[in-house]
């Protein structure tokens, strides 16, 4: 049970790193609170699983600290931290049985016979898999393997803090639907931190109460899922969540009023204070942009109509830049020509990739 | 897909029959041909019927007494080789870098006595084992150790083993570190999150997932031993006396030294079935390992149902108010 707290941490693989360019993770500075439910969402590459074996203490960061409840483990291993990790490839004692697979963790820190023998039954309870317990791990499926790396992490009282590898990776789509309930469902019964990498934006959304978004390095936001949908913090964020994600048009502002190529867009806010040199673009999802065969709106070309079911999208032109719009249910399109319908609360104004937040009008 | 069946599909195995016949086949017969008769040479054959199986297969007789000497002297050499090597090829492997250019040159160093033609090793070690001439057994006279491979029995023995040792052991070694490299990080992070000690590593990880290349390189390393002749030819020729006379020596003195080509005939198909039958219990017992599992695959497959339909319940339940 902890509260960990990144304070500037940093990382890079090259022994004496020079520019911001050389480091695999940048400047951190974060607080997970005890209990809480984390995503780390970013694309591969963009530094998640370094940081989250940094966490656990399977890489030593170049700088910085990390404190679990005010104790700083920076330097400890990973054996002295209480944190259990299940990575991407599912890890069993192949030669051990599913219980014996579970006492591992236990047997090895010389907890007594007993009550070993309890927590094992315990956790089989809690993850199902008391059927299993005298079978050998080698045969099972991914997701049952799964759980038992799950498993181990749990059957440990004194565990801080359980990460995830991107664990569902190599698991059945169906599967991992069940497994990512159950994952939730663990958390609600056992206050527990859990970390979990992925790239998956459906995965990180669902199973997290607050979802970090890393790119290139660095956190671009942290936020509740509501908050990344509704407010992207940086381009990046409004492009990598969201299906289809968010239109980034470049534009000209002045004041309350975007300009695309010369057609007007009003805007819900002022924006006196851009900087003059800065690539200004204009953030719009596609849910808060309406597709109507006519009316009040700014002029576009349809090129295409995709159905998802549960929603419409039109692939639009508008002054020859692509975007992705919705079209509202009983709305019937004819032709190519049509209006598009912005909402002006749902527009973003972005500086160099960075939300900027104007003054009210 | 519906599979024609047309018998005439045997004679395209006709051209593998016939390579099969002449490079293998044929041979055999005429050992067996050779085996039945007894000859004094021109041509001459004289029948003898199975005489000279009855005479080898008792060890009371003279021919069937040398036998099984011989016999014993190559299966305890087999299993000495491999009570060495094996666990010494998994050490060897264990420490081997893993990483960077330590692990090419460990590589190459390694392979190096395996690119050794055997009759050179033999010619290295009887010099290098010389007490007069040769580094070692110079060192180990100075010792004052009692040493002489032509003379004394346990010295021959010592020497070969450990001829046997350096020129092996590489084999076993580099399997293992194949099978070693196979196996991801993750399972050493998984270890270490889990508080594993050094032993429990290699009992738990290291050790199951070398179990494969562990199983090749023990037949690999029984057959070869078994049927070594060129190395300890060179070295003692067999001696002193007989203590050194395995099976494959045995057999040259027999055909090539007395020229009894039926008592040789009778003892190389006798060998030829000893090491048939070897590989057959490796065979078999490789197979059984993998009918157990498919065995408990089954039972696992039922088990892991039921585990699965009372997690799945309430998974249905949430998804429909989501």
């Amino acid at each position: 049970m902890a509260h960990i707290v990144l304070d500037k941490l940093a990382h890079s693989y090259k022994p004496s790193p020079k520019g911001p360019d050389d480091y695999a993770l940048k400047q951190i500075d974060m607080a997970w609170e005890q209990g809480g439910a984390y995503a780390l969402l970013g694309p591969s590459g963009c530094g998640k699983t370094t940081l989250l074996n940094i966490i656990s203490g399977l890489v030593v960061p170049t700088a910085g600290r990390i404190l679990f409840d005010d104790r700083d483990v920076t330097r400890l291993p990973t054996e002295a931290r209480n944190i259990a990790q299940v990575f991407q490839f599912p890890v069993v004692y192949d030669t051990l049985t599913v219980g014996e697979n579970l006492a591992f963790p236990l047997k090895n820190r010389k907890v007594p016979r007993e009550t070993i023998a309890q927590r094992v039954a315990e956790i089989a309870r809690l993850l199902d898999l008391t059927p299993l317990i005298g079978r050998k791990a080698r045969n099972l499926t991914p997701d049952l393997k799964q759980k038992i790396s799950l498993g181990r992490g749990l059957v440990r009282a004194d565990v801080a803090a359980i990460l995830f590898d991107e664990p569902l990776t190599v698991i059945d789509p169906l599967i991992k639907w069940q497994l990512r309930s159950t994952l939730k469902e663990l958390h609600r019964r056992l206050d527990m931190t859990m970390i979990y990498v992925t790239h998956d934006q459906t995965e990180a959304l669902t199973f997290a109460d607050k979802v970090v978004v890393m790119h290139e390095g660095a956190v671009v936001q942290s936020g509740t899922p509501d908050e990344l949908f509704a407010r992207p913090a940086h381009t990046f964020v409004g492009h990598f969540i969201g299906s289809p994600g968010m239109n980034v048009l470049p534009c000209r502002v002045d004041g309350d009023t975007a300009r695309i190529d010369g057609t007007a867009i009003r805007l819900a806010r002022a924006y006196d204070a851009l900087p003059p040199a800065a690539r200004i673009e204009l953030g719009i999802r596609p849910e808060f942009a309406t597709v109507h065969p006519k009316g009040h709106g700014v002029a576009v070309r349809v090129t295409r109509v995709d159905d998802l079911g549960r929603a419409r999208i039109a692939r639009v032109e508008l002054a020859g830049k692509p975007l992705a719009a919705t079209v509202p249910e009983h709305v019937r399109l004819d032709g190519q020509d049509a209006v598009l319908a912005f909402d002006p609360a749902h527009i973003h104004v972005y500086a160099d990739g960075r939300l900027v937040v104007g003054q009210p009008v | 897909m519906n599979k024609t069946v047309n018998p005439k599909a045997w004679f395209l195995v006709l051209p593998v029959f016939a390579v099969v016949a002449f490079s293998a086949i044929i041979p055999l017969m005429t050992v067996v041909n050779y085996s039945v008769q007894d000859t004094f040479g021109n041509n001459q054959f004289f029948w003898n019927g199975l005489g000279w199986y009855q005479e080898l297969l008792d060890p009371r007789t003279e021919f069937g007494g040398r036998f099984f000497d011989a016999l014993w002297r190559s299966l305890l050499f087999s299993a000495i080789i491999l009570a060495i090597e094996v666990p010494l090829g998994i050490l060897v492997a264990l420490s081997m870098p893993r990483r960077g250019i330590a692990v090419a040159f460990t590589l190459v160093v390694m392979a190096l006595p395996l690119l050794i033609p055997w009759n050179v090793v033999g010619t290295i070690w009887q010099v290098f084992a010389r007490t007069d001439i040769g580094l070692f057994g110079y060192l180990i006279e100075r010792a004052g150790i009692d040493y002489n491979y032509t003379q004394g029995v346990l010295s021959a023995w010592i020497t070969i083993i450990i001829m046997d040792v350096w020129h092996w052991t590489s084999l076993v070694a580099l399997l293992c570190y194949a099978g070693l490299k196979s196996i991801p990080d993750a399972y050493y992070q998984a270890a270490r999150i889990d508080g594993a000690s050094r032993l429990a590593v290699f009992t738990t990880i290291q050790l199951p997932k070398m179990r494969r290349v562990l199983l090749i390189a023990v037949l690999l390393r029984f057959m070869d031993s078994f049927m070594i002749y060129t190395e300890p030819f060179v070295l003692t020729g067999g001696g002193p006396g007989n203590a050194t006379t395995f099976l494959s020596i045995d057999l040259v003195k027999l055909a090539l030294g007395q020229f009894d080509l039926g008592k040789a005939a009778a003892m190389s198909i006798v060998y030829n079935l000893i090491i048939l039958a070897v590989c057959w219990v490796f065979y078999t017992v490789m197979v059984n390992v993998d009918v157990e599992r498919r065995v408990a695959r089954a039972a696992t497959a039922d088990a892991a149902d039921a585990a699965a339909l009372p997690a799945a319940a309430p998974v249905a339940v949430a998804g429909r108010t989501a």
